[in-house]
């Protein structure tokens, strides 16, 4: 190739007629090999990388791979908290990002700048969003991890302290065990209060016991029970039932939690909704980009037509340009999120590399996602590891395939003509 | 080949910079009406007029496309605007519901009223305008809806018509388009499916069924056969007993067979403006005998 | 079909339903004010986050400076990046700039002229059949997850380097390079080819028209009137290679050192910002502070090409359009 464009360079600058028919044939033939063999490198590639990971990932492709934690024998090990953690995240993504993103590409597609001053916004808009889709995906992690996860440290109470700024739906206890080894549990009113302060006839709650007298391990079923608190000056009871509820004065507690379904904190801490809300930002310039082309297929004689019927441009948006862009709009929202599902980077920033058994119970929940899940175990060295990260990357794989596919669906049989 | 290359590329920036210029002139405040010139003195009283416009001036940015346009509308009469492509006809025409409002770097000067409304006032309610003046373009546009819900919406925004109500007007509009009979039984089809000409009449029915008293029509029948052209036709004649209807057309035949005042425009003014029949057997000006007799344009 | 009478009466209801009472406009302009600042609000959001970036980023960069083991000199003038050593912390942004830099370096030796022929083939040459399946293969490719990438790099492109040449680490540039490569070989080709259709169809007839073959009227006419476009693309990928986290957190290690052997381990920006996220440092040490320090100057250089790639693309679009 670089020999054959300086011979053309060279021969430019001779006299046309020099340069031989047969030359430049023979020019066209080699750079035409040349595109043809760059083309199916490409192909090769694909096949390349399909083959890699279906050989390594095949094998241990199993039910037990879908459906156990990250344990820590790749035997046994699965993805089903990274899978629901991926659909908490992307979900509540979705559910923020796409509002918003299309409510900024209705702004600038359907409500032109009346003012000078306007038209400056609007520009400096637009300018921004393509700039904010350059942004590699990590730097909007570590925004994330300042403006969600710790909030700039606005919320900071000092080091004791053990709660958040800010918080709903939880149920702090002070967790004692009694001398007859039986949980005791004392709710906390004040969360910063000291953790082992106790006395008798203070409201306390110990697990319910099932039919064979078993332990309940469960916080949303505890019963109510009555202490007894001594000292060592005081008689050891020898009683197992009353040991079964006897504290010393001076018990060590732990805090133990009970959140709900709804627990909510400010800052977010390394939570789900934390992990969305970066996600957000990754995906918010595709969405407006994407949905800013949707609406500007509409032909404007649409538009123009409603207008003319006294339509104010809301109603023109709501009634026909919408409607119109729909399709594409949801062609472009799926791809942005099978983009969220894939990412990787900022999740692993706000998420840190943790151990997670369960999927998320409530939005402040930690978590972990697929894409998270398959690069820790690529990083480890040993080979098991990678065979199983190579099944996740297929399970993966098979997501982000349905997920493009509905949107080739929508494309083909949403996408009616407007003309 | 280079300097081809070059050139296109000056020619390229060039184009750039003009468009940033036009960007930058802002569409300023519809300025008042200047000193109302008085045309020749009439019999007929203002109530009959639909439309005065008096010395209207008009620019894209820097461009003038009317200059001084003074013509007086009748009521329930059908005007034609007839001249060459580039006149400034639709320009007119889309000041007349400020559809140009759409375009920003369009303004305009002079007076356009419409009884003792000022159509060009800034504070004027656009949307109560358009709903009073209705128009019609040149392509089709129907709405990729069904065929009720493309007449049913106008309604649907202005009026708090019920259900039957709605299905009455929707009746209606469609009868006067002489369209009822072709599709009554295929109201919630997609209106995409209909012909060329039978969209156009929908697009008709869709303008009327919000009651306007002022129809605009941008070449209306310029893109359809003569048949769906034909059936245009004979609904303008059946219309102007009841709306003002205002057409262009670059067909002279039809202007002549269906106007009752015709306008010639030439470079953004009105040549000559008066009863139909005298401007196509007896024009005063030599340029509009040249144009209606087919010598130029 | 239809009796005068029953005509007659339509007249007079719809006489009457045009006659009522019109909706009101003011509920609709209140509305109409209200969705506005919606929309407003919304289209302010992205700047929030413009905002939000710079300023968390320069806040807490100028944290780190204030920091007395930090001197803005060795910053900015050391090739020791060794946050992580107790005694022997050094900042020198350079180690990492340069392992990012020869990543990128071997990343665009493979995307950008592979890119460039593709989309000359695809928009010049290539057969509707072979743009069949050339088109959705690359889009493929661009929609993988990078840390399939990654994997596929240290999985399989190692080994196979390592087959090729004994002297390749585990972890090396190479592997992570042409990974990237890869990952930005669709990009490339998709603005480039976007930029090569741009050109005016007129200037294309001309030059086949002049007799050149076809290869003479792609490489003296097309290409030079889609220059921009293609410098646009350029720089929008090399952007992009320079971002990118997870290949070369998988695959390029986390050595950082300044080191032009692409057979080395290294470590990038990006992969530093991994490495931190991943460990378990404090939420207040120098070393913490110290990843600001490099996402701001990772954002910083994405952003300055990201911008003149953008001004590049869209004179060249608004050139021809
Ligand atoms: N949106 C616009 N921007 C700039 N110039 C325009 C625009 N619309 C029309 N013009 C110009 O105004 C002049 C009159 O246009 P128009 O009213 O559409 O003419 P006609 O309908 O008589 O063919 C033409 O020279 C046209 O180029
Ligand atoms: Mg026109």
């Amino acid at each position: 190739m670089p020999e054959s464009s300086s011979q053309s360079n060279s021969d430019q600058r001779s006299t046309p007629e020099l340069r031989g028919r047969a030359g430049r044939m023979l020019t066209e033939k080699w750079f035409s090999y040349l595109c043809v063999a760059t083309a199916t490198s490409s192909v090769a590639v694909l096949c390349w990388l399909l083959y890699s990971i279906l050989s390594h990932g095949l094998p241990a492709l199993s039910w037990t791979l879908l459906s156990n934690p990250p344990e820590p024998d790749p035997e046994q090990a699965g993805v089903r908290p990274a899978f629901f953690g991926t659909v908490w995240v992307c979900a509540m993504c979705g559910l923020m990002t796409l509002p918003i993103g299309i409510a900024t590409a209705i702004l600038l597609e359907e409500f032109p700048p009346k003012s000078k001053l306007g038209g400056w916004v609007y520009g400096l808009i637009q300018l921004n969003i393509s700039n904010l889709a350059g942004v590699p995906s990590v730097v909007y992690g570590i925004l994330g991890l300042t403006a969600f996860v710790s909030m700039f440290g606005l919320f900071e109470r000092d080091q004791d302290s053990q709660s958040s700024g800010f918080e709903l739906g939880v149920t702090y206890y002070n967790q004692f065990f009694s001398e007859g080894d039986r949980a005791i549990l004392i709710p906390v009113e004040n969360v910063d209060d000291k953790l082992s302060v106790v006395s008798e006839g203070m409201e306390a709650y110990t697990f319910a016991r099932d039919a064979d007298g078993a332990t309940i391990v469960d916080y949303s079923k505890l019963v109510p029970t009555e202490i007894n608190v001594i000292t060592y000056d005081d008689p050891y009871p020898e009683d197992p039932a009353v040991l079964e509820n006897t504290l010393f004065a001076d018990a060590e507690a732990g805090r133990v939690s009970q959140k709900s379904w709804y627990y909510f904190q400010v800052p977010f801490g390394r939570g789900v909704l934390a992990g969305a809300m970066t996600l957000m930002l990754v995906i918010l310039p595709v969405i407006i980009i994407s949905s800013q082309e949707a609406l500007r297929a509409v032909p404007s004689s649409l538009r123009a037509g409603a207008l003319g019927l006294g339509a104010t441009p809301w109603q023109v948006v709501r009634t026909v340009t919408l409607p119109a862009a729909i399709p594409g709009i949801m062609t472009g929202a799926i791809l942005a999120m099978s983009r969220a599902i894939g990412e990787t980077a900022p999740i692993l920033i706000i998420a840190g590399i943790v151990y997670i058994r369960n999927a998320p119970q409530h939005l402040m929940d930690d978590f972990t996602v697929m894409p998270l899940q398959i690069y820790n175990w690529t990083s480890r060295p040993q080979e098991a590891f990678h065979d199983i990260a190579a099944g996740g990357i297929i399970i993966l794989l098979a997501i982000l395939l349905s997920f493009n596919a509905i949107a080739v669906l929508i494309r083909q049989k949403m996408q009616k003509p407007l003309s | 080949m280079v300097p081809r290359i070059n050139s296109m590329n000056t020619v390229t920036k060039a184009n750039t910079v003009t468009s940033k210029n036009t960007v930058t002139t802002e569409k300023e405040a519809f300025a008042g009406s200047p000193t109302i010139q008085t045309a020749t003195p009439t019999e007929i009283s203002q109530e009959q007029f639909a439309l005065e416009i008096l010395n209207l001036d008009s620019w894209y940015g820097d461009f003038q496309a009317l200059h001084g346009v003074t013509i007086k509308i009748p009521r329930n009469q059908v005007t034609a605007f007839i001249g060459p492509s580039g006149c400034g006809k639709s320009t007119l025409l889309r000041w007349c519901n400020r559809m140009n409002d759409t375009i920003a770097i369009a303004r305009a000067s002079g007076t356009l009223r419409m009884g003792d409304t000022d159509l060009l006032s800034k504070s004027i309610d656009v949307v109560d305008l358009r709903r009073r003046v209705g128009i019609v373009f040149q392509k089709a546009n129907p709405f990729p809806k069904s065929i009720f819900d493309n007449v049913a919406f106008g309604p649907r925004l202005h009026m708090k018509a019920n259900r039957s109500e709605l299905a009455d007007l929707v009746e209606w509009s469609l009868r006067k388009a002489a369209l009822w009979d072709e599709v009554k039984d295929r109201l919630n089809k997609p209106a995409l499916g209909l012909s060329g000409g039978q969209q156009q009449r929908l697009c008709i029915a869709r303008a009327i069924a919000v009651g306007p008293e002022v129809l605009l029509m941008d070449e209306p029948c310029s893109a359809l056969d003569p048949a769906s052209t034909l059936a245009i036709e004979d609904l303008m004649d059946e219309l102007r007993t009841q709306y003002t209807i205002v057409i262009v057309t670059h067909n002279m035949q039809q202007a002549s067979r269906c106007s009752d005042k015709t306008a010639f425009f030439f470079e953004g003014k009105v040549v000559e403006y008066g009863p139909t029949d005298r401007i196509f057997t007896n024009p005063e000006n030599k340029q509009t005998e040249d144009y209606v007799s087919g010598r130029f344009g | 079909m239809n009796t005068p009478e029953s005509t007659a009466d339509l007249n007079d209801r719809v006489r009457s339903i045009l006659a009522a009472d019109r909706r009101s406009l003011r509920g609709v302009r209140i509305r109409e004010i209200g969705v506005y600042a919606v929309l407003v609000l919304c289209g302010v959001f992205s700047l929030l986050i413009t905002i939000a970036i710079v300023g968390v980023l320069l806040t807490e960069t100028l944290n780190f400076f204030r920091s007395d083991e930090v001197t803005l000199s060795n910053f900015l003038g050391s090739g020791q990046w060794t946050p992580l050593l107790g005694s022997t912390k050094s900042f020198g942004i350079w180690a990492l700039i340069s392992g990012t830099m020869l990543v990128t370096v071997i990343a665009m030796a493979i995307a950008l002229p592979l890119g460039l022929i593709t989309a000359v083939y695809l928009s010049e040459y290539a057969p509707r059949k072979v743009r069949a399946v050339l088109k959705p293969v690359l889009e493929v490719l661009a929609g993988v997850p990078t840390v399939v990438y990654g994997f596929f790099a240290l999985v399989t492109i190692t080994p196979f380097l390592q087959w090729l040449h004994g002297g390749f680490n585990v972890f090396n540039a190479t592997s992570g390079g042409i990974a990237v490569g890869i990952l930005c070989l669709p990009t490339v080709c998709s603005l480039a080819e976007d930029a090569l259709q741009a050109v005016p169809s007129s200037l294309r007839d001309g030059a086949y028209g002049l007799g050149g073959t076809r290869f003479d009227a792609t490489v003296k006419v097309i290409l030079p009137a889609a220059l921009s476009g293609i410098i646009s693309a350029f720089l929008l990928a090399i952007a992009r290679a320079i971002g990118e986290t997870m290949i070369v957190a998988i695959a390029c290690g986390s050595r950082p050192q300044v080191t032009g052997d692409p057979r080395d381990e290294i470590q990038t920006m990006t992969g530093f910002m991994v490495q931190m996220a991943g460990g378990d440092v404090s939420n207040f040490g120098i070393e913490y502070y110290s990843m600001y320090a490099v996402a701001f100057t990772l954002f910083m250089i994405t952003l300055s090409l990201t911008m003149i790639g953008n001004v590049v693309r869209r004179r060249y679009r608004e050139a021809y359009e």
